[in-house]
């Protein structure tokens, strides 16, 4: 326990992951003060792309177009799902508000009106997905229509060949052309990272300097696709400065994770939310939750260890799984880290992962995770709420597999927003 | 195609053999249906035994084992550490076994000094407080995937010639003798035939089914043991339990990582060679009597492997059988043409394959004395990479400038890729990632090959030896066989790491769907 006095506040979201910044931004949104504790986690390796829902039954691979009429037939398969247990008017506003935050973060996207996109992989594959980064959108067109395109490589960078890309794609987008250029001012033999590179394309001389290098190669190309190195915090305005200066659209491919995708995401969540008075506790994690019936949630936190009290009336956990530390795994079995909750999971840590890894079934392990009632809170041993003001949504909740579903996003978003919701509907009765 | 000697399969044995051989100036063509070491010889230990292990069960394995291990020191010491070993008994084990065996170790002339638990502990801390006896061997870490290579590389310069994916599928007799041998390689689907005039089967667990098709019933009996790997070096010497062979009782340093094991599990077929979840954790609760923090350590991968016993089918326990060699001339069956080597370990193997090659000679004509024993076994740049830590070491030294590290954990450098891949070619191998990871220690880091895949494969495009899907269905087998792997330590940090490479695979790149659209 520490000296200085606790911070006090309506509601503490655990986690900073997709689940826990979308929380922590609807909770201030509707007016809670909110304090946020999470270490950086899986948010980094994040792709950009926003699923919402894509293949579904696993076992048949089935990919969807329409992501709506995917999610009716996971609640009608699935009925423990999470998804069963929110409206689609809920999983739409939860999607709108947070693209309406990334917007006004200069973190724009696109997508069709209910209708998934196919977008590339840095391997040539193609995703579907819900919602694109705008820097990413002409190649969903450009591919639908096999447009003659150029794909740029950068000399250094590791895991992306646009050689590879081409060679995959084959007959399916025939009309590619490649090229690898030597991005100005780096080592042409060196190891170059999507980071520096798009922190440097954020000033104009050096967008001047690329646009340079790359001209002589358009060569009437319909569109010219990059790797994701367009700028960080104002990568749509990076990207319209650079189609002006080629006369010509332009696209990213995302690159090997951890790219800077995702730490677009994380600069836009963690801008934003500070500029909204939320109490951001972030390289911080809670060592202990000491739980009262009616006052609420003791957290000690802090980076190495306690220096810090956090004194909250709901909690909202988004630990998310493995990555995330939300919950953790010894060669008995599986546990929450913080609440020691109930974790829903196999028998028998045999029974966790199937016997091939590209299982399309997917491993039983992936859908261990908390049970909670229609609120979202956390079930005790016997099904009860361990507490009527504690709520967990994203990826730590169990009934789902949101790797091989393709719902991440999806289900960060809206089961976090449902979570909100009660903690507001629970706060106001006092 | 025709040569002297076919040898059947690509383990020590084999290409220790055709190693000898074209010392003796004898032709061979050696054919592996998978890859180098591919089977017992590349999933064992990695110890060669000072043969204290064998003092009580099998007195003449252990000075054959005593003989060999000083021998190898001399003639092949680059692809061996001279850790030194221990002996160790805990509260608990058989007091009078641990008596004995300073006696029994004596009257096999194998080095033995009694030290005390807590010199014991002050050598290896990590050794257990109830330990009740400890004794110093000279046991030591050999790298079998190197001792293959080099094998196999300096019978390759002296003429003879490899066939990797190649599989027998077939043997032409005629009157008491093989008069063509009928082949196919996995990878093209090509057939072709081979004459020789001598066939060598050391096909390892593979021995029983090869001599089947020449339709000669073998006593071949298999045992399938597992290991794990830590992530770290644990010990700085090989570490035995004193007792009666048993699980789990070895743990070998070897490189930057300890190898612990192993299971004896008797199995009737090959089909399906992987360790288990139930197996790994049986290794973890009984070797942690000996080293406690194995209960607590971080382990990177599981493996499986299989032993072929020389023995009666009556016996079922593995471990009661002779780790020991037979060289069978099948001209007793019928054939006149055709030898079976079957048994035996890694650390006779150069023994094995004189006493074949001196078969061989005798019947072929040729009197020239086998020059294993003396000679020294050449060192080849493209197989030193399997060693754990060297890589980050020469990488650090040349800091050649372009040369990118294509594997991060374990600083695997593009030049290293290459050099690994050049020698792939020579042996007439695909430069897969698979190939490329037996070969270096790519894959074999804690990323466990989810990222250094993806690095190597982009590169293997840009040098042009990658087109169409090829890198995709090569990514998915790679994925594929380090999985087996990976399945049976799945739990805490290594856990994590799994949902990492699955968030990547599969939620991004979407591999488990199989490529549609």
């Amino acid at each position: 326990m520490t000296d200085t006095a606790p911070i006090t506040c309506d509601l503490c979201v655990i986690g900073s992951g997709m689940a826990g910044m979308a929380a922590a931004l609807f909770a201030v949104n509707r007016g809670l003060s909110t304090v946020l504790v999470g270490r950086t986690g899986e948010i980094i390796f994040a792709t950009g792309f926003l699923d919402l829902m894509g293949v579904h039954p696993l076992e048949a691979g089935t990919l969807w177009n329409d992501p709506w009429a995917a999610i009716a037939a996971v609640v009608k398969d699935l009925p423990q799902h999470p998804y069963a247990r929110l409206s689609t008017a809920t999983i739409r506003a939860a999607f709108e508000e947070v693209l309406a935050f990334f917007e006004a973060q200069g973190l724009s996207y696109s997508g069709f009106p209910d209708r998934n996109a196919a977008v590339l992989t840095s391997v040539g594959t193609v995703k579907l997905t819900y919602r694109v980064p705008l820097t990413m959108w002409s190649g969903v067109a450009a591919r639908q229509h096999k447009a003659a395109c150029l794909l740029v490589d950068i000399q250094g960078l590791k895991g992306f060949s646009t050689h590879q890309i081409r060679a995959t794609l084959g007959g399916a987008w025939p009309n590619l052309r490649t090229v690898k250029v030597v991005f100005p001012g780096t080592h042409p033999e060196g190891d170059v990272f999507p980071e520096r590179l798009a922190r440097s394309l954020e000033t104009a001389g050096s967008r001047a300097n690329w646009a340079a290098v790359l001209e002589p190669h358009i060569q009437g190309a319909a569109a010219i696709g990059v790797p994701a190195i367009l700028g960080i915090s104002r990568s749509a305005e990076v990207m319209r400065d650079l189609e002006k200066r080629l006369g010509c659209p332009v696209f990213e491919i995302p690159t090997m994770p951890p790219g800077v995708t995702g730490l677009r995401m994380k600069e836009a969540f963690e801008r934003g939310l500070a500029g909204r008075k939320t109490g951001l506790l972030l390289e911080n994690k809670v060592f202990r939750a000491t739980v009262h019936r009616n006052s609420g949630f003791l957290l000690e936190a802090g980076s190495m260890e306690p220096d810090r009290t956090v004194q909250a009336a709901a909690v909202l956990l988004a630990t998310g799984r493995f990555m995330g530390g939300g919950l953790q795994a010894d060669r008995h079995g599986l546990r929450e880290s913080i609440f020691n909750l109930p974790v829903h999971q196999p028998e028998r840590r045999d029974d966790w992962h199937r016997e091939d890894f590209l299982d399309r079934r997917g491993h039983p392990v992936n859908r261990a995770g908390l049970q909670t009632d229609e609120f979202f809170r956390p079930l005790d041993a016997v099904g009860r709420p361990v507490h009527p003001r504690l709520f967990a949504a994203g990826s730590i909740l169990a009934h789902q597999d949101w790797i091989r579903m393709k719902c991440g996003s999806g289900l960060a978003f809206s089961t976090a927003y449902a979570a909100v919701e009660n903690v507001k509907a629970e706060l106001q009765k006092g | 195609m025709e040569t002297q000697v076919l040898i059947i399969g690509g383990g020590i044995t084999g290409v220790g053999l055709a190693r000898d051989l074209a010392l003796r100036g004898i032709h061979s063509v050696l054919v592996e249906k998978r890859d180098i070491a591919a089977g017992a010889s590349g999933a064992n230990h990695g110890l060669l035994h000072s043969g204290a292990r064998y003092v009580r069960s099998d007195p003449m394995a252990a000075v054959e084992c005593r003989e060999e291990s000083a021998l190898l020191k001399r003639v092949a010491g680059h692809c061996i550490e001279d850790t030194g070993g221990l002996f160790v008994a805990v509260e608990g084990d058989d007091e009078a076994y641990v008596a004995d065996f300073p006696s029994l170790c004596s009257r096999c002339g194998i080095a033995c000094k009694a030290i005390s638990a807590a010199e014991a502990r002050e050598l290896e801390p990590v050794l257990s407080e109830r330990l009740i006896a400890a004794f110093q061997v000279p046991d030591a870490s050999v790298d079998p995937f190197h001792l293959c290579l080099d094998n196999l590389s300096e019978a390759l310069e002296l003429g003879s010639r490899v066939m990797l994916h190649t599989r027998v599928v077939g043997f032409d007799r005629d009157s008491g003798r093989i008069r063509r041998i009928r082949l196919i390689n996995d990878e093209t689907g090509e057939e072709s035939w081979m004459t020789a005039d001598l066939i060598v089967n050391a096909a390892g667990a593979w021995a029983r089914e090869v001599a089947a098709r020449a339709g000669i019933e073998m006593d071949l009996l298999y045992s399938k043991g597992s290991l794990l790997i830590t992530d770290q070096r644990l010990t700085q010497r090989v570490i035995n339990r004193l007792r009666p062979a048993s699980d789990a009782d070895i743990l070998v340093p070897g490189g930057t990582v300890s190898i612990l094991g192993t299971t004896s599990i008797p199995i009737d077929s090959l089909a399906r060679i992987v360790p288990t979840v139930p197996e790994s954790d049986h290794i973890v609760e009984t070797a942690s009597a000996m080293v406690p923090s194995l209960k607590t350590t971080r382990y990177i991968r599981a493996y499986a492997g299989v032993r072929p016993l020389v023995g009666s089918r009556s016996m079922d326990d593995g471990r009661a059988l002779s780790r020991g060699f037979a060289l069978l001339d099948h001209a007793t069956d019928g054939i006149e043409n055709f030898i079976s080597i079957i048994g035996g370990k890694l650390t006779t193997y150069r023994l094995m394959a004189e006493k074949t090659a001196d078969l061989v000679s005798r019947r072929l004509g040729v009197d020239r004395p086998g020059l294993t024993a003396v000679k020294a076994l050449k060192p080849f740049a493209a197989n030193r990479w399997t060693a754990a830590g060297l890589s980050p070491k020469l990488w650090m030294k040349a800091k050649a400038p372009g040369d990118l590290l294509l594997c991060e954990c374990e600083m695997v450098p593009a030049s290293a890729v290459d050099a690994v891949i050049d020698g792939i070619h020579e042996q007439g191998g695909l430069p897969s990632l698979y190939a490329i990871g037996r070969r270096s220690r790519v894959g074999k880091g804690t990323c466990q090959g989810a990222f250094c895949g993806l690095r190597i494969n982009a590169y293997l495009y840009d040098q042009g030896r990658l087109e169409g899907r090829q890198g995709l269905a090569d990514l998915r087998s790679f994925l594929s066989a380090r999985w087996r792997g990976m399945r049976p330590i799945l739990w805490g940090t290594a856990l994590f790491q799994e949902e990492l490479q699955e968030a990547v695979h599969c939620g991004y790149l979407g591999l488990e769907l199989g490529g549609r659209r």
